[in-house]
């Protein structure tokens, strides 16, 4: 509370810190690597692909831009294997911090 | 040592040819040897800033296409003989410009000058991913107000993305400007203030420039505003930022808003 509550005005300065860091945390994963990942995406398949039967729709690749550092997230989903197929890993999650800059550079 | 500098902000009308005048002036003021350079083809405004609309012969497109040496198209300032400007265009397309010929342009200034200002045009598409390209260090122009903030995020995006030396894996060097502050919009909770941009944005702060008068005064008479007048409060801020570019330590004053009866006597409950 504050002195312009009392004539009924709102600081509407807090909102617009809020909503722009809601707003730019989305945006700074996707805006900026959009590239980046549609590349990572391609070859992280294709290096999968010489090895496992992997579905394309189940390889998900994130960046996430922080203060000092980038994450990148690799999901990949692939199915339980059945008792009388050859056994196959579960599932894998690759998670890798780099610099900001050589995260959004690459 | 030249140093490359990019004035740039995404959202257009925000300070960014006032501040490369004002910065330009400042360091040349100091005794740099100093280029500032438009590359708003087809807008230009940075002549008419410095007071050289009348004395433009030749280009920044020209040169960078052979069609003019750098010395015919340079424009020594009037008041301070360490101060150069490179015109941009007002009449070709921003596609004559091409990226080997900026490069040229560039690499020639780097051996003349000690500081090579570049006015980006607003926008994020190829004339400013052109003026930032071959730069060593940014400055973004930013207002305390939404929309700008989210653009000069995507321009800090694209620092560290579509420069030479993003590209090479050197840092890019990012400085944030804050212009057009209102300390008393900002005191009574109706505009960002300093922290929250800094916040939002993280990256390390370079000035701010109050709203003044006076920058409308100076662009009248086609003056830099550190030169129109040096005592007035954006003047001073533009002095000190250019004191921290060349690594002064300068204290960063924020602006205080001035307090109004009201204020003081609720000064306690406000706090
Ligand atoms: N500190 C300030 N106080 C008051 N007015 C200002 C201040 N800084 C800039 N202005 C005004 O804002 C307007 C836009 O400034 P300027 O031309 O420098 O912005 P710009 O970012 O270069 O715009 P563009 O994107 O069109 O190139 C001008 O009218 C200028 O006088
Ligand atoms: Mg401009």
């Amino acid at each position: 509370m504050n002195i312009f509550s009392l004539f009924g005005r709102k600081t509407t300065a807090p909102v617009a810190r809020e909503r722009l860091q809601i707003l730019l945390s989305h945006e700074r994963t996707t805006n900026c690597n959009a590239d980046l990942i549609a590349l990572l995406q391609k070859e992280v398949l294709a290096a999968l692909a010489k090895h496992i039967d992997v579905d394309p729709s189940k390889v998900q690749i994130k960046m996430e831009r922080r203060e000092d550092v980038s994450l990148l997230e690799i999901d990949v989903e692939i199915p339980t294997p059945k008792p009388d197929k050859k056994p196959a890993p579960v599932a894998a999650k690759v998670s890798v911090r780099t610099s900001r800059r050589a995260g959004q550079a690459a | 040592m030249a140093e490359v500098m990019v004035v740039t902000s995404g959202k257009g009308g925000v300070g960014k040819t006032t501040s490369t005048a004002a910065l330009g002036a400042a360091l040349a003021q100091a005794g740099q040897n100093v280029a500032v350079v438009d590359f708003d083809v087809g807008l230009r405004n940075l002549d008419l800033i410095m007071g050289a609309e009348r004395r433009v012969v030749y280009d920044l497109i020209n040169v960078a296409n052979g069609e003019a040496r750098l010395n015919q198209a340079l424009i020594r300032d009037k008041r301070i003989d360490t101060l150069y400007l490179l015109p941009a265009s007002q009449t070709r397309d921003k596609d004559a410009l091409t990226e080997e010929g900026v490069k040229r342009v560039i690499d020639e200034l780097r051996g003349r000058f000690d500081w090579i200002i570049c006015d980006s045009p607003a926008g994020i598409e190829r004339g400013a991913q052109l003026a930032m390209r071959f730069a060593d260090l940014a400055v973004v122009i930013a207002n305390p107000e939404v929309s700008s903030v989210r653009d000069s995020d995507r321009i800090i995006g694209l620092l560290d993305a579509k420069t030479l030396r993003a590209e090479n894996g050197e840092t890019m060097e990012k400085h944030l400007l804050l212009t057009r502050y209102d300390a008393q919009r900002a005191g009574r909770g109706e505009m960002l203030s300093v922290e929250d941009v800094l916040e939002i944005l993280s990256i390390p702060l370079l000035g701010i420039i109050p709203e003044s008068d006076e920058v409308l005064r100076a662009s009248n008479v086609g003056s830099p505003v550190t030169l129109n007048n040096a005592q007035s409060a954006p003047a001073r801020a533009y002095l000190d930022a250019a004191k921290r570019l060349r690594g002064e330590d300068v204290p960063m004053i924020i602006p205080s808003q001035k307090k109004g009866l009201l204020d003081r006597l609720f000064a306690r409950r406000a706090a």
